[in-house]
């Protein structure tokens, strides 16, 4: 065993001083290896992080929304739907919420309003999102003047600016009273934009949703674990298109290792038939390209995917934001929590590095059976 | 669901073994018609040159077969949030018709691979190469489980259907359920603990005998074989009630989650590694009377049944640890 690893010591170091010695050649591979893995490994640790992200942020969402629909459309709810359900088995809070979006011209952004505490909130006072007071200029206690649905304008004194750690959802985010929500909406009294129903019991959801889909035949109960599968699958799609983009020039790194691997200088040649005329054996020749292998991919991926991370998690992944996020003029600026997943790594491995190895085989052992003496001829 | 990153990358590697199966398989067939050790003919030479890429390539191949193994049971943890009733792989699996028998292709594979690369390796120890032909009939037997695979595996992701209601561990491995999995759960534990341990005893012993005496292989491999259906039984039946500490969850993936510390993985790879060794043990012991290969044999079997030894009693080990520091107390249940 000993003498098995002391034999692998010394091939890896007659490995790396021979690729010492060709630096351009292999300085050149590993910079394209280097930037494949990166590639791929930003797209996986972005995407991971927000689907991580996305999860943790609905865990606090409520297990069902109630919607009305009308003519196929998201309507109103009137409050006394509240009432209609009663007591159902199970769900241990019901209530209405408002909410709904304003498109400001000025900024050409669209602003999420919500509601927030009880009628005796002060009408005129708002709480913002960073991103809008980003846009705006504008700071805790200036005013935001938005135009009601009547045309009349409202003026709101800022009481303060929503924390920064949430940006991710509060970046555009607006909270009012619900009676400054209605004025501004015109939305009368005793309608609701939808209602939401904690339900304690994971396993009672289904049951709840089947039993309110009877009782308000023009609603729709949208489930949180329907929200969290959806994004989950459109995260991992999105990934997924990237990776078939990133396809392509992984093939063109295939067709350059393999090309790299096959055409040997005169010099390397030499050196081949030099060990072999000096009693190296034709499997001690693979093992020895084996490790350069090894090497190279194992310092590839360690840089590339080093080089991802602090992509992903210290300049936000500048180069693939817009496709995996999606558009916004208000865009939230924020860090992601870094989060290291094994099956991602193994999936980045397994697109990277077997491609690489798959591609250098055949060269290794073409290079590895010549003749010494056809070779120092 | 094909554009699943990990998805992808399961079905790209399948698509590379069989591939690299294939191209064996074709050099194989050349071997199997053309090969004479004493001829010093060209094509002789030629063929002698690339046993060596030959080896090469399916040294790799299974390599990759072992990784995509785990990474199709990772896979197939990680996506039980997308389907409606899964919980663990259990449900993934269950999602269409397809998922078990991937799964057990994928372990057939992996167990006949690692035997293909010992045999491989104890006939590159003899000059003459006496098992070369064994050996790339062998390659040609493994080429249709391989591309079964493939197919399989590719009908069990393409019919991936989110809209399923498929059932969770809790529904499939219960005493109450039928079919097999049902069976297994249903299994008496008073009667599968005392049948896990003597299997245990025996197999371990065999391999102590095989290593100190140098036969016996089949018997080591018989017993391997035997230890490990019984001992997955034994993991549904009752060693995964002790970890859950939960009297009727008899599931033999949620052991894979973070929650249980990730146990299921300390026992199932020692299990795994152990079997494919007894397994190889016993396909390499009898070739003992080639005199080519009689020293190899002596030098191969103790140091691999050595090896098998180690991993059966971690897997042992572990497995009695769990149930000893467990909270779950079954006495007057079970007996």
């Amino acid at each position: 065993m000993l003498l098995f690893l002391r034999k692998q010591k010394y091939l890896i170091d007659y490995t790396l001083s021979s690729l010492l010695r060709r630096k351009g050649k292999s300085l050149g591979l590993l910079a394209v290896y280097t930037t494949i893995v990166f590639m791929l490994a930003s797209v996986t640790l972005f995407t991971h992080a927000l689907r991580k992200e996305a999860g943790l942020m609905l865990q606090a969402s409520p297990e069902i929304i109630v919607q009305r629909m009308q003519a196929g459309r998201h309507a109103m709810i009137p409050a006394d739907y509240l009432q209609r359900i009663g007591r159902l088995r199970g769900v241990m809070q019901k209530a209405g919420r408002l909410w709904g979006y304003y498109y400001d011209p000025i900024v050409k952004a669209n602003y999420t309003i919500m509601t927030e505490g009880q009628s005796d909130t002060p009408l005129t006072e708002i709480v913002i999102g960073t991103g809008i007071a980003r846009v705006q200029g504008l700071d805790v206690g200036d005013y935001l003047t938005l135009r009601s649905q009547s045309g009349e304008a409202f003026s709101f004194q800022i009481s303060a600016l929503l924390e920064n750690d949430s940006e991710l959802v509060s970046a555009d985010l607006l909270l009012m009273s619900p009676k400054a929500f209605r004025r501004l909406f015109s939305i009368p009294e005793g309608f609701y934009t939808d209602l939401v129903l904690s339900v304690r019991n994971p396993r009672e959801v289904n049951k709840v949703a089947e039993k309110l889909s009877q009782l308000l035949p023009d609603t729709r109960p949208i489930l949180r674990d329907e929200v969290l599968r959806t994004y989950e699958s459109v995260f991992s799609w999105r990934q997924g298109i990237l990776f078939v983009l990133l396809l392509g020039s992984v093939l063109a790194f295939v067709i350059f290792a393999w090309d790299k691997a096959s055409g040997l200088s005169a010099e390397e040649r030499r050196e081949i038939g030099i060990l072999k005329a000096v009693g190296w054996e034709t499997a001690d020749v693979m093992r020895m390209k084996f490790w350069e292998g090894m090497v190279i991919s194992l310092t590839a991926f360690l840089i590339g995917y080093l080089a991802a991370y602090g992509h992903v998690f210290f300049a936000s992944a500048s180069l693939f934001e817009p496709v995996l996020k999606g558009w916004s003029v208000l865009y939230p600026q924020f860090r992601l929590t870094p989060y290291v997943d094994g099956l991602q790594l193994a999936t980045l491995f397994f697109f990277s590095v077997l491609p690489y190895i798959v591609a250098t085989i055949i060269p290794i052992w073409r290079t590895s059976i010549a003749d010494p003496d056809a070779v120092m001829r | 669901m094909l554009l699943n990153p990990a998805i992808m990358a399961l079905v790209m590697v399948s698509a590379v073994i069989c591939l690299m199966l294939l191209l064996a398989s074709w050099f194989a067939v050349r071997v199997l018609s053309h090969w004479d050790i004493n001829s010093g003919s060209e094509r002789q030479l030629r063929l002698e040159r690339r046993t060596y890429l030959i080896s090469t390539l399916l040294v790799w191949a299974f390599s990759f077969q072992l990784m995509s193994l785990l990474l199709f049971i990772y896979n197939a943890e990680s996506m039980s949030g997308q389907f409606v009733g899964a919980m663990c792989a259990t449900g993934v699996l269950n999602v269409n018709a397809w998922g078990w028998p991937t799964l057990f292709l994928k372990m057939g594979v992996f167990f006949t691979g690692a035997v293909w690369l010992v045999l491989n390796y104890l006939d590159n120890q003899g000059h003459d190469y006496p098992l070369i032909r064994y050996k790339y009939w062998l390659i040609l037997a493994i080429l249709p489980l391989v591309a079964a695979e493939l197919i399989l595996q590719l009908l069990y992701f393409t019919n991936m259907d989110p809209a399923v209601i498929t059932s969770c561990c809790g529904a499939l491995f219960s005493s109450q359920s039928e079919g097999v999995a049902g069976e297994i759960s249903g299994l008496p534990p008073a009667q599968m603990m005392p049948g896990f341990v003597l299997l245990g005893a025996a197999v371990i012993l065999s391999g102590v005998w095989v290593a100190k005496r140098r036969q016996g292989g089949w018997l080591f491999a018989l017993l391997g074989g035997a230890a490990f259906i019984v001992a997955l039984m034994s993991v549904v039946s009752f060693i995964s009630l002790y970890i859950y500490e939960h009297p009727h969850h008899h599931c033999p993936f949620c052991i894979l989650k973070s929650g249980h510390d990730y146990i299921g993985y300390l026992l199932y790879l020692p299990l795994f590694a152990a079997t494919a060794l007894a397994l190889s043990v016993g396909v390499i012991s009898p070739w003992r009377k080639i005199t080519s290969l009689t020293l190899a044999v002596d030098r191969i079997v103790p140091r691999l049944s050595w090896i098998a030894v180690v991993f059966f009693s971690l897997f042992y080990l572990v497995a009695a640890w769990s149930v000893w520091t467990s909270h779950l107390t079954m006495t007057g249940v079970w007996w």
